[in-house]
């Protein structure tokens, strides 16, 4: 019988959340014995095929980001938000208390240690949004998973779930959003 | 703008404070002074307000950032306020009256022009509304504003020709009283209602008052007798008599009419209040936007010493003192609300408190006080002339008496209409020459949103209480757009204490101004249910309990205005995409495909 | 009737339909809090003047009592109708005897949920970034309503960050205006180092000094009003880390424990709970075992696409 289908992508994150989710170890074994994974940081994949779950850490920080999350909303059955920067912008999103024109000036031009200093504008490079949002602002996202990461035993937990065909529901002694 | 900052010495800040504190050591006062002075209240004045009264440099600065009359930073030397109001409004004449008058001056909405000249920005509502489009200039209201005047206005901005040499036609208010029952109709003269109190004595005063059933005015209805028994029953240093004039409803305008021409018989009725609660001390708190009315009031007030009305044993009787002072508010809605307007009072922002206690026994220092609205003291002063028959042969059983309508909008003849309780809406609008009628707002955003098919209702405690706001939309009206207009005002007024009212204000104009451009979803619609819901069900005082009613109102009655909007799809963005991108096109210079984004794909 | 059964009558209320007796002059916080019944809170503090702004403490009163202890007997019972069948914020609002409160209803539960969420959503709560994650009262909070995101827009609002005291530190983007240190420096410290100035979305803290900074301020070290904050807005300099993520007061407690603000008061100080073996492994429990493979999962979990659909609708 065909295995369930799941894709996976960091945007405006860090990787952490998905770190966290090969903390599974080789629970992980037991997961891919029901799951394959489609589109992914783990497989290379470059494109989402259809998938019943996606699961996208990070925020929305640039054009590139809004490609790749629609293309997720497009293909995945079921879209979860996966830790902090995803349901709230997170720590990338503390970058909202400045205007983008003065975070490119201190990273480009007037931070410590610039040489050459320049803002870059090549067109290969995805453009910058002005400020840096959940997922939510752009798609509908049916569940969210917290935390900063979120531990493998949420990661399993909500996949249980669904994998039973239940609603998820994160037990109270996961939810924790550091 | 920083030529002013400079300019200003400490000496200067020190000598307005202390000419404005030998006339009033009320903060407000103290402020509004300083306001017109140096077109801003700086953190240095700030700082010397507070050494001057006493009062923690927190406190004052509170204060002056949460009243909109004023400013931190300089406004210009000619600060010019369009109303925002859906009757008074620079949109009411159908062209952005606002935009003109700042492409003319060439500034930017809520930004002070360079050179300090002029600052132009909109307002809530000013009372207006009977008299077309409106704006205060320095405080002064210019009614009747169309395209022509706005360019003959920035011409004499521009020319710096003084206040005092405008045409002073433009500067005309008028009563424009449409229809007179028992408050309107019937003559006044000063000091006959409180010889007919005096010859009746407390007691028997307050039966004459507690028969006529006489109800608060400003739309909740308690009893009057009842809140004066219980004030008067209450234990306290001091008992208060506080006149609330901060007619801030937007389409409300009544009390300018009263205090306009029935001065006499709103203070009256606060004395007669005063002798039987044992008050000594009275306050009208009148809205900063009718400050123009201050110089008359005044004077009424003085004419009363004079008549010996008001001051030491009034009209003889010894140990009968009593004496009014008038507090100018400067701009926040919020301050209608009796506890909030207590607050301001003593110098605070106005947030409501916590009730219980009630004013009637912890209001104004913590004594016990009666604050009534402008008509309600009117309809007291002519109760205690004429007696409590006289008063309840007009009405309703449960509604004794008349009411006050401010009637504005889609209306050949918008104005004051006093009937008995009672009147249907339909009487009204047939009566104000109003035609092909889309819906009428009665009470204020904050009221109900009727229909057609329930023009049939009656104005009263028993079906539609109002506080007397009866806004006209005819069919030509986008109804949306004034649902919208409501939403921004409660946001703008909210005062910010409680979680539900502070941030459920916010989004629900959020969410409206997402649905009214033509990006909601099924979905928003559902949001604006369950966020009105518990905004209306959970917040602190009547403003959070009613913002919401527009919105829920408009989705129940008149579904098909938001649907029409709706786009039609699962779900819409919340923000404008290829906006978000357009800084970072302007820092790298960008303009090819990809550094823009659709919509929606 | 005998005596025993007024007496009930007169000092009872019923929270959730549990009778809970209260002392004349108490509130329905006071009451539920003597009896050891929880009704969740973030802007009340026992000892401080109740301020009943976060409107976490929402309640619905479902039948009209009748005040037998309140001196002024006339006006309680008349404005009593007032506030008949309302909600209102247990926190100011009177025990009066014979009170139907509904406290702990999945209902309730659901608007101080939403009402969090406004809470977070309106500033700038960056858990992972903040010092206070783990003893922030309103991340307790979240955890205890089962708040999984934000469900709002976020405003992202700019909002200034206070560095200038040797030892307090001042961040306006946690801040949730509930005006614990404002009333903890007036009433408990004899100061006034604290007050909110502005109005609606745009309220915001601001300290008492001719600079407007904290250093310019009598704030010292030691007053309540530096250790009072229930979120991460003013903290401790130096300290922030000497007890690592994991083993902090809501790692070890629920909000809702009885007699926390002890223990809160206590971490404050520098004095911490150790974690017991069963906490520590609450956060890391087995998982549950995964549906063996045949057991028809592709098929269940297609059923719950059509169910999470069909509900939608």
């Amino acid at each position: 019988m065909s295995k369930i289908r799941i894709a996976t992508t960091s945007l405006a994150g860090c990787f952490g959340c998905h770190m966290s989710f090969l903390d599974m170890d080789e629970r992980l074994v037991a997961l891919l014995e029901h799951v394959e994974l489609n589109r992914s940081p783990l497989t290379d994949i470059k494109h989402c095929g259809p998938c019943d779950i996606g699961l996208v850490e990070g925020g929305l920080c640039n054009t590139d980001n809004v490609h790749v999350l629609r293309e997720f909303r497009d293909n995945c059955k079921i879209l979860i938000a996966v830790g902090a920067c995803a349901i709230n912008g997170g720590v990338p999103a503390m970058r909202n208390h400045f205007t983008l024109r003065e975070c490119l000036e201190e990273a480009f031009l007037n931070g410590v240690g610039v040489e050459n200093p320049q803002i870059p504008n090549d067109v290969e490079l995805p453009l910058l949004l002005d400020k840096v949002r959940p997922l939510h602002e752009l798609v509908h996202v049916d569940y969210y998973l917290p935390g900063c990461p979120p531990s493998a035993d949420e990661f399993l937990s909500v996949l249980g779930d669904l994998l039973e065909g239940r609603e998820p529901a994160l037990p109270k002694k996961l939810l924790h959003y550091d | 703008m920083s030529s002013l900052n400079r300019t200003v010495t400490a000496e200067q800040i020190n000598a307005v404070i202390a000419d404005a504190y030998s006339q009033s050591n009320h903060l407000l006062h103290i402020l509004y002074a300083l306001q017109q002075q140096f077109l801003h209240i700086s953190h240095e004045a700030v700082c010397k307000i507070a050494s001057h009264l006493g009062l923690p440099i927190s406190q004052v600065e509170s204060v002056v950032e949460f009243y909109s009359f004023f400013y931190g930073t300089p406004r210009g030397s000619y600060n010019i306020l369009l109303s925002n109001c859906t009757s008074c409004g620079y949109k009411a004449g159908g062209e952005n009256l606002l935009h003109m008058l700042c492409h003319h001056l060439r500034v930017v909405a809520g930004k002070t022009r360079a050179d300090g000249l002029v600052s132009v920005d909109e307002t809530s509502c000013i009372g207006m509304c009977d008299h077309g489009a409106a704006m205060l200039v320095n405080g002064t209201p210019i009614p009747r504003l169309d395209a022509g005047k706005i360019m003959r206005i920035a011409d004499l901005v521009e020319t710096e020709t003084p206040l005092a040499n405008w045409p002073a036609e433009w500067f005309r208010i008028d009563d424009n009283i449409r229809n007179s029952s028992l408050l309107l109709k019937n003559d006044f003269a000063a000091g006959d209602g409180m010889r007919a109190m005096l010859a009746r004595n407390i007691d028997g005063t307050l039966a004459e008052i507690t028969q006529s059933e006489l109800r608060g005015r400003g739309g909740a209805g308690f009893s009057t007798g009842m809140k004066w028994k219980f004030c008067r029953e209450a234990q306290g240093a001091a008992h208060y008599v506080v006149c609330n004039a901060d007619e801030g409803e937007p389409g409300t305008f009544k009390d300018r009419i009263l205090l306009h021409s029935h001065a006499d018989a709103v203070f009256e009725g606060m004395t007669v209040c005063a002798f039987v609660i044992g008050a000594e001390q009275g306050f009208l708190y009148l809205r900063g936007e009718y400050r123009y009315l201050l110089p008359q009031l005044q004077a009424v007030l003085a004419h009363r010493r004079e008549l010996g009305l008001l001051g030491s044993s009034i009209l003889g009787q010894p140990g009968f003192n009593f004496d009014i002072e008038i507090v100018v508010g400067a701009g926040a809605y919020i301050c209608g609300e009796e506890s909030a307007l207590i607050e301001s009072l003593e110098g605070k922002r106005g947030v409501p408190r916590n009730r219980p206690p009630f004013p009637v026994t912890h209001g104004y220092l913590g004594q016990p006080t009666v604050v009534n609205n402008v008509e309600t003291f009117a309809a007291a002063a002519h109760i205690a002339l004429r007696g409590s028959t006289w008063f309840r042969a007009v009405g309703t059983e449960k509604s004794a008496g008349s009411k006050i309508l401010s009637v504005s909008g889609d209306c050949a003849a918008p104005g004051i209409y006093e009937y008995p309780f009672g009147v249907s809406i339909q009487q009204v609008l047939d009566d104000c020459g109003a035609k092909d009628v889309q819906a009428v707002q009665v009470g204020g955003p904050s009221g109900t949103l009727i229909n057609p098919v329930k023009f049939n209702r009656k104005l009263g405690f028993e079906d539609l209480p109002t506080g007397g706001s009866f806004m006209v939309f005819g069919q030509g009206r986008d109804l949306l757009a004034i649902i919208v207009n409501f939403a921004h005002f409660f946001a703008h007024e909210s005062c910010g204490f409680c979680t539900p009212c502070r941030v459920g204000t916010t989004l629900l104009k959020n969410g409206l101004d997402k649905i009214a451009s033509g990006h909601g979803t099924p979905y928003d619609l559902d949001e604006m249910k369950r966020t009105g819901a518990l905004v209306k069900r959970r917040s602190h005082c009547g403003l959070g309990q009613t913002a919401a009613n527009p919105i829920l109102d408009g989705l129940q009655r008149f579904p098909q205005i938001f649907e029409q909007r709706l786009a039609h799809r699962n779900f819409e963005p919340n923000f404008n995409l290829d906006e978000a991108l357009e800084e970072a096109r302007l820092i790298t210079l960008r303009d090819d495909a990809e550094a823009h984004l659709e919509q929606e794909l | 009737m005998g005596e025993e059964a007024n007496t009930i009558t007169h000092n009872t209320i019923y929270i959730d339909g549990q009778p809970v007796t209260f002392e004349a002059g108490q509130t329905i916080m006071d009451a539920a809090f003597s009896a050891g019944v929880y009704i969740p809170h973030l802007c009340h503090r026992p000892g401080l003047t109740p301020h009943g702004s976060c409107k976490l403490c929402v309640v619905d009163i479902g039948s009209r009592g009748v005040s037998f202890h309140n001196s002024d007997r006339r006006v309680q019972t008349k404005f009593s109708v007032d506030i008949d069948g309302r909600s209102v914020s247990a926190c100011t609002t009177p025990a009066v005897a014979g009170q139907q409160i509904s406290n702990n209803t999945p209902a309730l539960n659901e608007v101080r949920k939403t009402i969090t969420q406004m809470l977070f959503i309106e500033g700038n709560h960056i858990c992972p970034s903040c010092e206070k994650s783990g003893d922030c009262t309103l991340q307790a909070m979240a955890y205890h309503l089962g708040m999984l995101d934000g469900h709002f827009p976020q405003f992202f609002p700019r909002r200034e960050v206070d560095a200038s005291h040797p030892t307090v530190m001042l961040d306006r983007d946690r801040c949730i205006l509930c005006e614990l240190c404002v009333r903890a420096s007036r009433e408990v410290d004899g100061k006034n180092v604290f007050a909110i100035a502005g109005r609606g979305i745009t309220a915001h803290l601001i300290v008492n000094s001719s600079s407007g900074k904290l250093v310019d301020s009598d704030l010292e070290t030691n007053d309540m009003a530096a250790h009072i904050c229930p979120v991460g807005a003013i903290l401790i300099k130096e300290h922030g880390y000497e007890v690592p993520i994991g083993r902090r007061t809501f790692d070890l407690h629920q909000v809702g424990e009885i007699g926390l603000e002890k223990v809160i008061l206590a971490n404050g100080h520098g004095k911490y709970a150790t974690p017991d073996d069963e906490t520590r492994h609450a956060r890391f429990p087995v998982p549950n075992p995964l549906p063996q493979a045949g057991e028809g999962a592709n098929e269940s979990l297609r059923e719950f696409h059509v169910n999470v659909r069909h509900t939608d609708e």
